[in-house]
């Protein structure tokens, strides 16, 4: 049994009795959402940090494990969700169109990330920074602008099939209180393909492949020296990247039932991937599932939160100001400057450290 | 028996994980001119670095007219009036000889606060700074960036000199008119610390010597004993002076 | 700064762009009011963009934090130009500037002020680590946004121009804003300053020589460090001049307004490459041309312009126009 464990997780085991217990209760909480959590708003909470747990699991592959910073990385998030979109709107809500949308949005952001990553290796790390930001900005103005296929502004409003749509009730009956439809199926869908990706990525970056681009990561010079083509490997691992950021893009669409270029090509996407990542804990994978949770819930009822507050200091107006549900990013602004300072290791990053600690002392 | 101005006790260096110094013992008489030889990977450049600031020493003691310098930043041990002259000369390219030189006097706000008769005697030193005064510095050719370097550090009075490799890379003749100047220096009584592989100056410059192995100095003594023992020569350096 | 041989072809590439695509424009009334449109632009990005690249040429700072700036003076301006209305609704262009100096000094002012705060609290822990850097200051930028929302509120305000300075001049057919010839003689007074304290003045050596080695002026015995300081501040005025100029330009102003202008900005300097004044110049001039040329002949392509600019220059040089040496 525990050899097929370690074969699934990759060798990678979290490495800290809270980080394991925190990691198999998220596991549990998202497989039973549905039933533990009642509600609308929670079960799109739910297949929101699905998504962006794929999401930020492949930023961390290009960023922690590889070392490379983009901020074009919400461009392939981007081109998933319009290639269902675009598919299902043009072919009809039929899983061929689905394919379609999902293949064709694969081989772009193949040859994308391909271009993307070999001209990284041509120019400095800060250039490529900055160019990448630029390129985001630029890619989101394309998609309103292409108003023909991607419905510009107001974005693309689609059918998905029959069989994950919210009207194809599989049983009259609700089953513990929860109505077993197509929007059911739906969240599971992606509840399983989250959880194969997620295990891929731990296999990618456990692999050797995956070693030598945390040695490319250390020390590119020596890599180099030493025989590895960083070329190759960086390249490789920006493609990678891209393609599992394709495939969120692909499951939010699905989910949503709707894109625009809000929804998945803003700025405010890549600073919460970016958020998410270094709260979570860079380099850690797990660090992705975590904070994406802490995060999408953190966002979603910090709002309530912030109301709260904000009511009770109706007396002084500039502190009701500052509380606002609406300024809820400055609060998450600040967690985060403080999470670069003195959580630079990220939750997991604090949990193992803790662990290590734990075991010196006991020896 | 002259002071020591500079004195090292003990002093280790890490640089990130390699530990590049292990316990320098070295003492600088005032007024002379060291030598601090050694192989490559000695530890030479290190230990001018630490001196200098440049790096931190994880342990031990650098002390300099008395005064404990170890933990002082780069800026504050330069204000004493030690200059430094890296082995890669740190000439800024895009400014002028003169703006090179007018940086390194830190007195001056102008060009014309720089002490006239002070830059007379550097050009009679270094002819080239004078010929290429208003040209960027990064035209001069290699023997006369190394010049230039020197130059600057003595554009205003200095207490010590220290100067890591001024002979690398240059043609023989430009060499002899490098010891030229620093024995003109000697002579002045500026007190020098000198990295040298450069047998030529061992042999011509004299004064005391320091040579380093491993990250410690394991033999101090005048240049003159050392000249007169080869065996000592080889053992120490692997070659004879 | 440099005598003899002088690198020139970057400096060719403005007049180049601007004869070059005149036969696509046809008129010569239009090509003089995009032109001139497209230096005023360029003049006020330049503004902005002057600060940030010294202090990354400095001190190795990328501060992709300086948006907040810019969003920062020109909200400053509305709340002061809003104050003196009488004097900005007088005919009178000198009573205008009565009005716009102040707003500009405190917008300045402003700033320079949370510029330092911002070089204690969010730059300085992070020194060296680039890639903290770029998130840190991100970060610190969206809790300014969010600090301008809560201060002058969420939406668009307004930032009407002097009544004194509305309105063209005409050359022949060509019209020319009147306030874009007052950018253009804005720009050209900062860039004037600027390269005479870079060029005479001892600090402007040691900012040009710390931009090439930090470590040997540290050698020959200045505190780098405090300097730094320094630029930074009068880099982030700078910023909230820039801000004001480019907030009456375009008559209104948002707290995202600086987010988005960061992105024209690191083109910028890019193409100037990091740690010019002089490429900084060039490189804004260029974007503020190729943004009225595109803006007239083919909209959509626009921002797309600007990147294949930068593109085609990098292609050319890879470390911008004027690279900075010993980087």
């Amino acid at each position: 049994m525990n050899n097929i464990l370690t074969r699934i997780v990759s060798n990678d085991f979290p490495r800290s009795r809270v980080l394991a217990v925190i990691l198999v209760g998220l596991l549990l909480a998202l497989a039973f959402a549905p039933f533990i959590f009642p509600g609308v708003k929670a079960l799109s909470v739910a297949a929101k940090v699905l998504v962006f747990i794929v999401l930020v699991a492949s930023f961390d592959l290009l960023l922690g494990y590889t070392g490379i910073v983009s901020f074009a990385h919400t461009m392939f998030f981007g081109i998933g969700a319009y290639g269902i979109a675009v598919a299902t709107t043009r072919l009809g809500p039929t899983w061929e169109a689905l394919a379609v949308g999902l293949l064709s949005s694969l081989v772009l952001s193949f040859v994308l990330s391909l271009l993307v990553g070999l001209f990284s290796l041509r120019v400095k790390a800060i250039f490529f920074a900055m160019i990448t930001l630029a390129v985001a900005s630029a890619f989101q103005t394309l998609a309103s602008q292409l108003s023909e296929i991607t419905g510009g502004e107001d974005g693309l409003s689609f059918k998905v099939p029959e069989l994950l749509s919210p009207s194809m009730e599989f049983f009259e009956q609700p089953f513990l209180g929860v109505s077993i439809d197509g929007r059911l199926l739906c969240y599971y869908l992606l509840f399983v393909v989250t959880l194969v990706l997620l295990l891929s990525l731990l296999r990618i970056v456990n692999s050797p492949f995956g070693r030598v681009l945390q040695a490319i990561r250390e020390n590119e010079f020596r890599a180099e020296a030493i025989g590895y083509r960083v070329v190759v490997y960086r390249t490789t691992s920006s493609v990678l990247s891209a393609l599992f950021a394709t495939m969120a893009g692909a499951m939010l669409a699905l989910w949503l039932r709707y894109n625009g270029p809000d929804t998945s090509l803003s700025f405010e996407i890549m600073i919460d991937v970016l958020l998410i990542v270094v709260i979570g804990g860079m380099g850690t994978i797990y660090g992705a599932a975590i904070g994406a949770a802490l995060f999408l819930v953190a966002q979603s009822y910090l709002q309530d939160l912030l109301r709260l507050g904000s009511e009770a200091a109706a007396g002084l107006p500039w502190l009701a100001a500052l509380l606002s549900p609406d300024r809820w990013l400055l609060w998450l602004g600040v967690l985060f400057v403080l999470s670069v300072y003195y959580f630079p290791t990220g939750v997991v990053g604090r949990l193992r450290a803790v662990r290590i600690q734990g075991t010196k002392t006991r020896t | 028996m002259s002071e020591n101005l500079l004195t090292l006790e003990g002093v280790h260096t890490h640089i990130g994980a390699y530990h590049i110094l292990h316990g320098v013992n070295l003492t600088i008489p005032k007024g002379q001119l060291t030598m601090l030889l050694g192989r490559n990977g000695a530890g030479k450049t290190t230990t001018l670095r630490t001196i200098m600031g440049l790096w931190q020493a994880s342990q031990g003691k650098v002390t300099f007219g008395g005064r404990d310098i170890t933990q002082l930043n780069t800026p504050q041990i330069a204000e004493l009036n030690i200059a430094y002259v890296p082995e890669s000369m740190g000439i800024f390219s895009d400014l002028t000889v003169k703006e090179n030189m007018l940086l390194a006097a830190r007195s001056a706000r102008r060009a014309s606060q720089m002490d006239a008769d002070r830059l007379k005697w550097i050009f009679s030193l270094f002819p080239a700074v004078e010929k290429f005064w208003n040209h960027p510095a990064g035209k001069l050719s290699g023997g006369q960036k190394q010049m230039l370097a020197v130059a600057r550090a003595i554009v205003e009075p200095r207490e010590l000199l220290i100067v890591d490799e001024p002979s690398k890379g240059l043609a023989p003749a430009i060499i002899n008119n490098m010891i030229d100047a620093f024995a003109q220096l000697k002579a002045s009584g500026v007190t020098i610390l000198l990295v040298e592989q450069n047998i030529n100056f061992a042999k011509r410059l004299g004064g005391t010597v320091a040579v380093m192995d491993n990250g410690v100095v394991v033999h101090a003594g005048s240049m003159a004993e050392l000249a007169e023992d080869t065996a000592l020569q080889q053992s120490l350096l692997g070659l004879a002076l | 700064m440099k005598t003899l041989d002088f690198d020139w072809k970057p400096l060719a590439l403005v007049p180049l762009l601007a004869l070059g695509i005149f036969p696509f424009i046809g008129s010569s009334s239009t090509w003089i009011t995009l032109t001139v449109a497209g230096l005023a632009m360029g003049m006020i990005i330049f503004i902005i963009a002057s600060g940030l690249t010294l202090v990354f040429g400095l001190m190795d700072v990328l501060n992709f934090g300086h948006g907040v700036f810019i969003a920062l003076g020109a909200f400053v301006a509305t709340s002061v130009l809003g104050a003196m209305s009488d004097y900005t609704q007088s005919e009178s262009m000198l009573r205008n500037m009565l009005a716009v100096l102040p707003a500009m000094m405190v917008a300045m002012g402003v700033a320079g002020a949370v510029g330092l705060v911002f070089e204690r609290f969010i730059v300085r822990p992070v020194y060296g680590q680039h890639l903290k850097q770029i998130l840190i200051t991100m970060g610190g930028m969206i809790i300014g946004e969010e600090l301008i929302k809560v201060i002058w509120g969420p939406a668009q305000i307004p930032l009407p121009m002097p009544e004194g300075m509305r309105g063209s001049l005409l050359f022949g057919d060509a019209a020319i804003e009147k306030y874009r010839l007052i950018a253009v003689a804005v720009g050209l007074l900062v860039f004037a300053i600027l390269a005479w304290t870079l060029v005479r003045t001892k600090v402007g050596l040691l900012i040009r020589a710390g931009v090439q080695d930090r470590e040997m002026v540290e050698s020959l015995g200045y505190r780098i460090k405090r300097l730094f300081v320094g630029v930074f501040v009068v880099g982030s005025a700078l910023a909230g001049l820039g801000g004001v100029m480019w907030g009456m330009y375009q008559q209104s102003v948002t707290p995202q307004m600086g987010a988005h202008v960061n992105v024209l900005i690191f083109i910028v300097i890019i193409i100037g490459g990091l740690g010019s004044t002089g490429g900084a110049l060039i490189g804004a001039l260029l974007v503020g041309l190729m943004a009225n040329y595109t803006g007239f002949l083919a909209p959509k392509v626009a921002l797309f312009s600007n990147i294949a600019l930068m593109a085609a220059i990098l292609l050319w040089r890879p470390q911008g126009i004027y690279p900075v040496t010993n980087r």
